[in-house]
């Protein structure tokens, strides 16, 4: 899966499941200073992202996530691409 | 009584009920006699004992709450905040931009259970799919102080914010507690209120188990008939409500519209049983009796009871020998109503909906009626103002409400 892809997808998380405004989501994002993104939110994202790529996000792992170009670059680490 | 104590008065009030999603559309609902009890739509209870409830019909989560947050909330949190907004818009009140006024505000909920359909979601995700996919915001569903918490949020209220858990006296205590905090003091303004939405799985089952709902499911409408002989049980409700109480002092000086004052809060405990009502009533009249002393009135200006009338076998009897131990001889003249035969039995939101539907009574000189009141219990022998709504003449109205555990609250409201 291309980067491209995931962070489509991901974009589609964040719509759907956090109830994020599309146009705001960039990949230099940061999820609580410009998504308003809270620490149990971040949790909501990558709970929602393990179920929507089927990947496991091990919490030291998770606590370096910041911004959402991190977090597709996880996720494309997780999935070998 | 203290000649130093604090007035209380309502300025403000919010309903989310079966009978409408807001007071006014309640109250002619209430005044027309109308039962929000229908068959379960909130989840499947076909396997179920008891398939009826009273139901907050066509409630649309995102009329009120953006999708960002009515992730975060259960329904019974939606029910309370938006009751809240309801009150404060009533009352003219908004603390936002107003730090100083808004440290002498704050909330009391009442709730009997707190998110109990979120705690069963959350519960089933931990069972099939383990600890790592239970909610991080599961916790803040479900905790039935979290209603007081919000509306501070929301409102910017940083004075007293607490939380009452009494079952089904829950949210009578809460504004009690909460006119108790102006009374002293502490506050000049509080939202008071509650809210329940357990029209569940477990939480029908359990009181269906406890034989304290109605099984009437072929006739919904007829299922909550309190002092009716052939009553059967309770029909669960649900809902929110709550009251903006204030300082009679900051409401006249602001020059509030004044819907009632609370003038009494009496409570007593029946230390008897878990579930069941100590027999006699005499539990249950100590409470009237305190909420009456409180007020510094005697029975006889009592001139309307929203009884607590839940439609159980055992509360209705004892509680109109309560009455009768509380009021003495003018209980042969007091017009007594359930309005649970209309709107269901709310729980913990009983209390606040309650005082609500008092405070209408009171303010437009209207007693609402006890429907389904058709073969009166021989046990019942007070005035229940049978099936229709009439006009009376009265200053002073008491609301019952008495919770699992043994708990009695009594509130008294005289007019403006």
């Amino acid at each position: 899966m291309d980067r491209n892809e995931i962070a489509e997808r991901l974009t589609g998380v964040l719509v759907s499941e956090l109830g994020l405004e599309q146009d705001k989501i960039k990949d230099e994002a940061h999820f609580e200073e410009d998504l308003d993104v809270d620490s149990l939110g971040v949790v909501e994202l990558l709970m929602a992202l393990e179920d929507e790529f089927d990947v496991k996000i091990p919490d030291e792992e998770a606590e370096s996530i910041v911004t959402v170009g991190q977090a597709i670059d996880l996720v494309q680490g997780k999935l070998g691409g | 009584m203290s000649s130093e104590r604090r007035r209380v008065v309502v300025t403000g009030m919010g309903a989310i009920t079966p009978l409408g999603q807001d007071v006014d559309s309640t109250w002619a609902s209430l005044k027309k006699g109308l039962s929000g009890v229908s068959g379960i739509t909130l989840f499947d209870a076909s396997e179920y004992k008891t398939r009826i409830a009273a139901e907050v019909d066509g409630w649309d989560t995102s009329e009120h709450f953006d999708k960002k947050e009515a992730r975060r909330l259960d329904r019974f949190l939606e029910f309370f905040v938006v009751s809240a907004r309801q009150a404060l818009a009533q009352a003219g009140l908004d603390f936002r931009d107003d730090e100083e006024a808004a440290s002498r505000a704050g909330v009391m909920v009442g709730a009997g259970f707190g998110g109990m359909g979120s705690f069963i979601e959350e519960i089933e995700t931990l069972s099939e799919r383990g600890p790592g996919r239970v909610s991080p915001t599961g916790v803040p569903k479900i905790i039935p102080n979290m209603g007081a918490g919000l509306v501070s949020i929301e409102q910017n209220l940083t004075g007293p914010v607490s939380c009452v858990v009494t079952a089904c006296s829950a949210s009578a205590n809460a504004i009690g507690d909460a006119a108790e905090i102006i009374r002293r003091g502490a506050a000049d303004v509080m939202v008071a209120g509650g809210a329940e939405a357990s029209i569940t799985s477990f939480g029908i089952a359990s009181f269906s188990q406890a034989r304290a709902m109605s099984t009437r499911n072929d006739a919904p409408e007829a299922a909550s008939r309190p002092f009716d002989l052939d009553r059967d049980g309770f029909v669960m409700g649900e809902g929110g409500a709550s009251l903006v109480l204030e300082s009679y002092e900051h409401a006249q000086e602001r020059g509030a519209e004044v819907f009632g004052e609370i003038k009494g809060y009496g409570m007593s405990a029946d230390a008897y049983h878990i579930t069941l009502p100590r027999p006699g009533g005499m539990g249950a009249a100590r409470a009237m009796k305190a909420a009456l002393h409180d007020a510094g009135l005697d029975g006889g200006s009592i001139g309307y009871v929203n009884a607590h009338g839940t439609s159980t076998e055992a509360n209705d009897s004892t509680e109109t020998a309560a009455i009768h131990i509380a009021l003495g001889d003018s209980a042969r003249d007091v017009a007594v109503s359930s309005t649970k035969s209309m709107t269901g039995h709310l729980l913990g939101a009983a209390g606040a909906a309650e005082a609500v539907f008092s405070l209408k009574a009171l303010d437009e000189q209207v007693l609402p009626p006890t429907i389904n009141l058709d073969t009166p219990d021989p046990d019942c022998d007070l005035d229940y103002v049978p099936n229709e709504a009439r006009e009376a003449r009265f200053d002073h109205v008491m609301s019952n409400s008495f919770g699992f555990g043994g708990h009695n609250v009594s509130l008294v409201f005289s007019r403006a």
